[in-house]
């Protein structure tokens, strides 16, 4: 055999090893998947150390969510457009010490639902008499989402229905009803959008409302003079709704602020979240948006200044639809989760954990996206996720709900949504150039992904396990102790499905520790207090939020797992007026209450 | 993507004589060779600069740096020398362009596929694959849980495509291969009217694709390697033809990457037909001579 023959036959056995290489990586992580969906309610707990049961009907939850029917010209891509609206919120209402759950309908005429725990496990809709279930009717637009803070510090948390179609703040009337004050606080005839959060951005003690336009203000959905109301462009596109920065002015009403403080952004946002990122004091501001990049502003207390793509955050565009911060390293600093779409062979965007990277701190924060390197990178078309811990062992899991638009199993719209996606912005941005569904999926069906985190910088899937087994199309996803049982259940809202109430069990030896705080000098829900917690020698940081997710809020409390025999040296408290609290060794498995000091 | 082993697009490839006049001449003197890699790499940079359409540097670097060392190696190894790298720079910048990830190893993969299968797949010393278009094929194939490739960037807007579509239509014009794409975007448009026809799909969302930034690349470097399409005009417009057209049978049966496996199938196919021609006029021939 000659040389050259013998490079030939080398060269044509690095050919075959190349090509087999997809074929070995698949092989390998198909096996560790099948090794960790083999479980049972027993076998969960002892390997993971909780498992989920869905029992939204024995705790006489019966909510199913209904999506919008816009105007007619739409119907041929109806499933598309009116693919969002289904959210869940944790509110404590009636100040009786348990969370209630809030959900958003979003068919015309359908009622939302504020289901009031009873305390013996099982919820009862209130909504009705409460005044805020008919909030859906003909002309005004529908609920696509719902946030809750005591804008007026009266003690009781007052609520924001985020709405395409007129927004609305309800005052809360201490537990026994709601007052409709959208007027006197002069918030605006029609918003078209999915996110709004509640926060302190200037530190007066007083709630401000930020809220992210998906479609164009300008455009009523219902009755359409244009069917050029879609994105410009499937990556680049600024033609969205614009942004509102409500300025709480202390008499019931709200001054718009976003374009003379920085905020001045056409992008189609999905989710926003705030949280004091470089530890100035001041909450800073991540949006992520749909067909785009994420937008991330830095708060001076006085003005935002865009620096998304200074920090990272802001470069590659995907399609953001989920905003979560979490101390997922217990190191006291807060990664970012922004979902997106992965659909294998046609679009891998991957989801983003935006993690700081070492050494950049300040101004000068720079974050780099590890979803990859820690295993939370794909997770199928991606909508609301929550860090939280699940099974108390001291580190920050994440649950992700996805699946967009399940109907026909076996025909997929991906084709022609490939087809149109990547044309020119006269073709992609007019309605009618889209091909009709025809009943054909998206991305639907898909399974839901509950990361645990083993604390060293992996995240491991164990949703089918632990129980999480649902293919509803999710969107929203709150976490909330919902029994004072130290846990954290998980609510999830489905487009066109069924709220899920998954309650959560978690091995005793794993203990918790909870915080209630309120403000006095600060805003009274406490939102953008920071709690950090030092146990065992290490820390953890945790913020009070105004809404998080994917049209979401977590149960207000903040909620720490410990893992066995815990150590608390001390937890700090530093509220949003800046001062600072500290509580030297408390106790664990207890809920602490705690009011700022005057 | 990529052109030849060794000798990237150019006219003189095909045995033509370059025939442009003069004052053209200085306007293009660029030596033609690296008129392909400039122009995709200005694609690359306007397109990154204007829009950040790469994910990162670091795995467009990948796949172009995997691409060259394993044309160097390979060329060193059969033919004893140091391949000039501007066919591998194509490659391996069109994968990065092409191939979307968040993974780093699909990059490196696919380059490596791209080339090892130049010096692999080959019939009577030519190989029959468009590397690039072989190994993006391949990778969607067997990889498609972590491979994509490109088919959203430039803002969609008409500026940036009007000006590749200008740019790109000269350099290929000046190449003498215009005809190729020019076939081939006649044949797409009509086949697009008979889809739209034929599946009740409005026509712009026919006419879609082709005015995205994946089929930029398709039509003025893939489409026209040398290397793999036939050598006669007549053949190299019949080819393209029947890309666009098993394109067409594919799109009905909704295959998302359909001008890829069209030119997977087709363009090997036609490249075997020309073998055996050739091989069978030298059979007839070589009797003549003897004679």
């Amino acid at each position: 055999m000659t040389g050259n023959r013998i490079a030939r036959v080398l060269v044509g056995v690095f050919f075959v090893a190349l090509l087999a290489t997809p074929f070995l990586i698949r092989r390998i992580s198909a096996g560790r998947e099948a090794d960790r969906s083999k479980a049972d309610a027993m076998t969960a707990l002892a390997r993971h150390g909780f498992y989920l049961e869905e029992i939204s009907r024995a705790a006489g939850i019966n909510f199913i969510h209904q999506s919008p029917k816009l105007d007619p010209r739409l119907d041929p891509i109806m499933p598309e457009v009116a693919s969002m609206g289904a959210s869940v919120s944790i509110v404590d209402f009636d100040r009786d010490g348990w969370p209630d759950i809030y959900v958003t309908n979003s068919a015309i005429g359908s009622k939302n639902a504020l289901y009031r725990n009873m305390h013996d496990g099982t919820f009862k809709d209130v909504a009705g008499e409460l005044g805020i279930a008919d909030v859906n009717q003909p002309g005004t637009g529908v609920s696509t989402g719902a946030v809750w803070g005591d804008y007026d510090n009266d003690g009781y948390e007052d609520l924001f229905l985020i709405k395409w179609g007129r927004p609305e703040l309800f005052h809360n009337d201490q537990g026994h009803g709601f007052t409709r004050v959208t007027e006197q606080a002069s918030l605006p005839p029609w918003i078209n959008a999915n996110t709004a959060i509640w926060f302190d951005y200037d530190g007066d003690g007083l709630l401000d409302l930020f809220v992210g336009g998906y479609y164009s203000e300008n455009i009523d959905l219902w009755h359409l003079s244009t069917t050029r109301i879609m994105p410009e462009s499937f990556e680049y596109a600024k033609n969205g709704g614009r942004k509102y920065l409500f300025h709480n002015l202390g008499n019931g009403k709200f001054e718009e602020v976003s374009s003379k403080l920085g905020i001045n952004s056409r992008r189609w946002a999905l989710a926003a979240a705030a949280a004091d990122l470089r530890g100035t004091g001041h909450p800073d501001l991540f949006v992520a948006n749909d067909y785009g990049v994420s937008e991330l502003y830095f708060n001076d207390g006085k003005r935002f200044h865009e620096v998304g793509e200074q920090t990272g955050v802001g470069f590659a565009p995907k399609s953001g639809m989920n905003a979560a911060f979490g101390d997922i390293l217990n190191q006291g600093r807060y990664a970012v989760y922004v979902s997106n779409i992965s659909e294998d062979g046609i679009l891998i965007q991957g989801n983003n954990l935006w993690v700081p990277e070492e050494g950049s701190a300040g101004d000068a924060i720079k974050y780099q996206n590890l979803a990859r390197d820690f295993g939370v990178e794909l997770g199928g078309w991606s909508f609301g996720a929550q860090f939280g811990d699940l099974n108390n062992d001291g580190t920050l899991d994440l649950y992700l709900t996805n699946g967009y638009i399940s109907l026909d199993r076996n025909r997929s719209y991906w084709y022609d949504f490939s087809k149109v996606a990547g044309g020119n912005s006269t073709i992609i941005g007019d309605a009618k150039n889209w091909p009709a569904f025809d009943g054909r999926s998206l991305s639907g069906y898909q399974s839901k992904r509950v990361w645990l985190n083993d604390g060293a910088g992996k995240f491991v899937d164990v949703a089918q396990a632990v129980g999480a087994t649902d293919i509803y199309d999710g969107r929203s996803v709150a976490l909330v102790d919902l029994w004072n049982r130290g846990v954290l259940d998980v609510v999830v809202a489905n487009q066109n499905g069924p709220l899920l109430l998954y309650k959560n069990t978690v091995v005793p030896q794993n203990d918790w520790i909870e915080f209630e705080l309120e403000g006095t000098s600060s805003n009274r829900s406490a939102i953008g207090a920071q709690v950090t917690l030092f146990w065992n020698g290490q820390k953890q940081l945790q913020e009070v939020s105004g809404g998080s997710g994917f049209a979401a809020e977590n149960d207000r409390r903040l909620h720490f797992g410990l893992g066995t025999n815990p150590q608390i040296d001390k937890a700090i408290i530093r509220w949003p007026s800046g001062t600072i609290q500290t509580i030297d060794k408390p106790a664990a498995n207890q809920l602490l209450k705690m009011k700022e000091p005057a | 993507m990529s052109q030849q082993i060794g000798a990237p697009i150019s006219a003189q490839s095909q045995g033509e004589a370059p025939q442009a006049p003069g004052h053209r001449r200085t306007l293009f003197s660029l030596d033609n060779r690296y008129i392909a890699p400039a122009f995709i790499t200005c694609i690359l940079l306007a397109g990154h600069l204007s829009f950040g359409i790469l994910e990162s540097y670091q795995k467009t670097l990948l796949a172009i740096v995997t691409s060259i060392a394993l044309e160097l190696v390979l060329g060193r190894i059969f033919f004893h020398k140091w391949l000039h790298p501007a066919s591998a720079y194509i490659t391996g910048i069109s994968v990065g362009i092409l191939v979307r990830s968040p993974a780093f190893w699909p990059y490196a993969l696919c380059s490596a596929i791209s080339i090892t299968s130049k010096y692999v797949l080959r019939v009577k010393g030519r190989h029959i694959w468009n590397p690039s278009n072989f190994g993006i094929s391949v990778m969607l194939f067997l990889a498609a849980e972590t491979v994509a490739t490109l088919s959203i960037q430039w803002g969609n807007y008409l500026l940036p495509m009007l000006v590749i579509w200008a740019l790109g239509s000269v350099i290929i014009w000046r190449l003498r291969r215009f005809h190729i794409t020019g076939i081939y975007v006649a044949s797409f448009v009509v086949f697009a009217f008979m889809r739209s026809w034929m599946t009740g799909s409005p026509w712009q969302s026919e006419i879609a694709p082709i005015t995205g930034p994946m089929y930029q690349l398709f039509i003025f470097f893939m489409i026209t390697d040398p290397k793999t399409t036939v050598r006669s005009r007549r053949g190299q417009c019949v080819v393209v033809f029947l890309v666009a057209l098993l394109e067409m049978v594919l799109r009905l049966y909704q295959v998302v990457y359909a001008p890829f496996y069209a030119l997977f199938i087709v363009g090997p196919t036609a490249m075997l037909v020309e073998i055996w021609l050739d091989s069978r006029r030298a059979h007839v021939a070589a009797p003549m001579v003897a004679q």
